[in-house]
């Protein structure tokens, strides 16, 4: 078929300006489809990392055992056990599950933390707090502390707490200054102010604070075991399976951030959704644009097609000859329009440096292979009718005689 | 001598109803091996549609068709396409080149089609071929720039490339000047002289036809003489 591809080629060159002029169109038809998906994949990556980025993809917490009831024979309830109000419900055996966690495919981070409520007392001044102990080593492993400091340093040890900016402006606290945090069961302790940070986040800059895992233990009488386990996941998407894997495997109750995420999730595919209309419609116009232009050149060669059927050519030797311009076209309308694509994209910033108020383009999801291979796919389809009819050409009443 | 080919009863009815014309009514024919025949007769007598018949490319509505022994109305589209490639050679009076390849692109084209490229032994004989038509200079020359002489030159030897047994041509001088219709002519005798190949040429030109050993002519949709 050789030969076949060396009448497509010359067709195709015979009208170098008619060609150039259908190959651009299906390069502008790949280039719609390619900005598409930047822009689309970019939105949502930029959207996520807004919202999620931040927070635990998969999160188990402490369950609290239901208190039990007493129920005589006749299912009379006897008695009934007020739920406790001053003991946290732990995840005593944390210790075993971490390296459990650390091992699952697409896990990247775990971080046991303490958390409760508390009071910080600075002079007069007090505040009511959520307070996250987390372990030394690892206190940007979910939220990322250490990228959001404004002044100090995000360390946790002995002795020292890391608190918002909103919360150290309304207490007066500068870096380096001590103050009393009192734990709701009671207990309390005299700490320094080791780092200040700035999330953007008003709940986290203003009433939250950060101490160290052995001090969030003495505050809220923890000997062992924590209260939650917060997992960060290399693929956001993953937390739904990755969740259930983990469930299976340690028996907690591994929630994803999926969970309680419907509004975002709908609102993203509905973004996917317009994405895959505006992209099937960038198709369907190559498609349409394709067989139009092959139709009218079937049409324009009806008697040489005639004179190749006397000559000896078989119908399937014309069809190839119209498919294979098709796929021709394709290929390069697909390619040139995937580096045009590229090329137009390369001016945006990469999809860490995602500006608010810009487009978030992002370069990598233009779907570059998807297009070219999808817009070839297309052309061939959009061939085959001019190829059948050029196959049905009557060689009598195209020659003409 | 024998038959190359055999017609007989052969009917054609172009269109249906009121509309309906019979060109050709029980049309015999033999053709011997090696035989330079003109087939004459005026416009509109149905030289033509005999000669897209014989050359299968065009099926009669009723009649017997057989060449090399082979029943031609029975065969189907592959089949014929085949056959033609193989035993029988066209030249046309229009278009009978392809515009966007060369003089030998268009010789070989019979031998590449069925080869599936362009084997240089098929170039080799495209460019004796075009010699021997006295085009050695436009061995490579874009078809389309040749003048009408020149194109039904090539025509006739993209028509000799397979060796075929049959060589049908339909008024192949019908657009030239009578330098280059008797050049086209001369050539083909000697064709059929030197290979023995059988030609069938229509022709209204009695010059024309008076180079061709046998005349028969057309009439009345059978041969009248
Ligand atoms: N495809 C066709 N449909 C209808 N009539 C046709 C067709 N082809 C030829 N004819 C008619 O058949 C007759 C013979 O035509 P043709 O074989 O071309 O004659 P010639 O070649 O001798 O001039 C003419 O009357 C012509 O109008
Ligand atoms: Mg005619």
């Amino acid at each position: 078929m050789l030969y076949g591809l060396k009448i497509a080629i010359r067709y195709l060159t015979a009208s170098k300006a008619q060609t150039a002029l259908l190959v651009l169109g299906v390069a502008v038809g790949v280039f719609i489809f390619i900005f598409m998906s930047a822009l689309i994949g970019g939105l949502a990556e930029f959207i996520l990392s807004r919202t999620v980025g931040d927070i635990s993809h998969i999160t188990i917490e402490a369950e609290d055992p239901d208190p039990a009831v007493l129920v005589n024979g006749d299912g009379l309830v006897l008695a009934v056990i007020e739920r406790g109000r001053t003991r946290t419900a732990t995840l005593s055996d944390a210790a075993t599950y971490l390296p459990l966690i650390e091992n699952v495919p697409g896990v990247v981070a775990v971080s046991p933390q303490i958390g409760g409520a508390g009071f910080l007392t600075r002079g007069a001044q007090v505040a009511q707090v959520s307070v996250t102990g987390l372990e030394p080593g690892r206190e940007s492993a979910i939220l990322n502390l250490r990228g959001y400091m404004v002044e100090g340093s995000e360390r946790l040890g002995s002795g020292i707490v890391v608190l918002g900016e909103t919360l150290a402006d309304d207490l007066s606290l500068r870096l380096g200054q001590t103050l009393r945090l009192q734990s709701s069961t009671g207990a309390s302790a005299i700490l320094t102010v080791g780092g200040i940070y700035d999330t953007g986040n008003g709940l986290i800059d203003g009433s939250s604070v950060y101490v160290s895992l052995p001090t969030a233990r003495a505050l809220f009488a923890l000997p062992q075991g924590v209260t939650r386990i917060e997992i960060k996941l290399s693929d956001l998407n993953a937390a739904d399976a990755t969740a259930l894997r983990i469930a299976s495997l340690t028996g907690l109750d591994a929630v994803p951030w999926t969970d309680g995420a419907e509004q975002l999730m709908e609102a993203l595919d509905a973004q996917a959704q317009t994405g895959y209309f505006l992209k099937t419609f960038a198709l369907i116009t190559i498609v349409i644009g394709v067989a139009s232009a092959l139709l009218l050149s079937t049409y324009r060669r009806r008697p040489e097609i005639g004179i190749m059927r006397a000559m000896g050519a078989g119908r399937g030797f014309v069809i190839f000859v119209f498919v294979t311009q098709g796929a021709l076209v394709g290929l390069l309308g697909g390619v040139s329009g995937a580096a045009l694509g590229y090329l137009a994209l390369l001016p945006f910033p990469s999809r860490d440096a995602f500006e608010p108020g810009t487009l978030p383009m992002d370069i990598t999801q233009g779907s570059y292979g998807l297009a070219i291979t999808l817009t070839v796919i297309g052309a061939i389809l959009a061939s085959i009718l001019p190829a059948r009819s050029a196959a049905r050409v009557d060689p009598v009443t195209a020659i003409g005689q | 001598m024998t038959a190359l080919l055999e017609v007989s009863d052969l009917f054609k009815t172009f269109g249906s109803g009121e509309a309906e014309t019979l060109v050709l009514s029980g049309l015999s024919l033999t053709l011997q091996e090696g035989e330079m025949t003109a087939l004459l007769g005026p416009s509109g007598s149905g030289k033509s549609t005999l000669l897209t018949i014989l050359g299968t490319l065009m099926k009669p509505t009723s009649g017997r068709h057989t060449m090399l022994g082979r029943d031609l109305v029975a065969a189907n589209d592959a089949a014929l396409t085949e056959f033609r490639n193989l035993h029988i050679g066209f030249v046309f009076q229009f278009h009978n080149l392809l515009p966007d390849f060369t003089a030998l692109e268009n010789v070989v084209f019979p031998t590449a089609v069925r080869e599936g490229r362009e084997t240089p032994a098929a170039r080799i004989r495209g460019r004796e071929l075009l010699v021997r038509m006295g085009l050695g200079a436009r061995v490579d020359f874009p078809s389309a720039k040749l003048s009408g002489g020149q194109k039904q030159r090539v025509a006739v030897a993209r028509a000799l490339m397979n060796r075929p047994e049959l060589v049908l041509a339909d008024e192949p001088t019908g657009n030239l000047d009578r330098v280059s219709a008797m050049q086209v002519m001369d050539l083909i005798a000697e064709i059929n002289r030197d290979e023995g190949t059988t030609f069938l040429i229509s022709t209204h030109d009695e010059k024309i036809a008076s180079l061709c050993a046998r005349q028969i002519v057309v009439g009345d949709g059978q041969v009248t003489g």
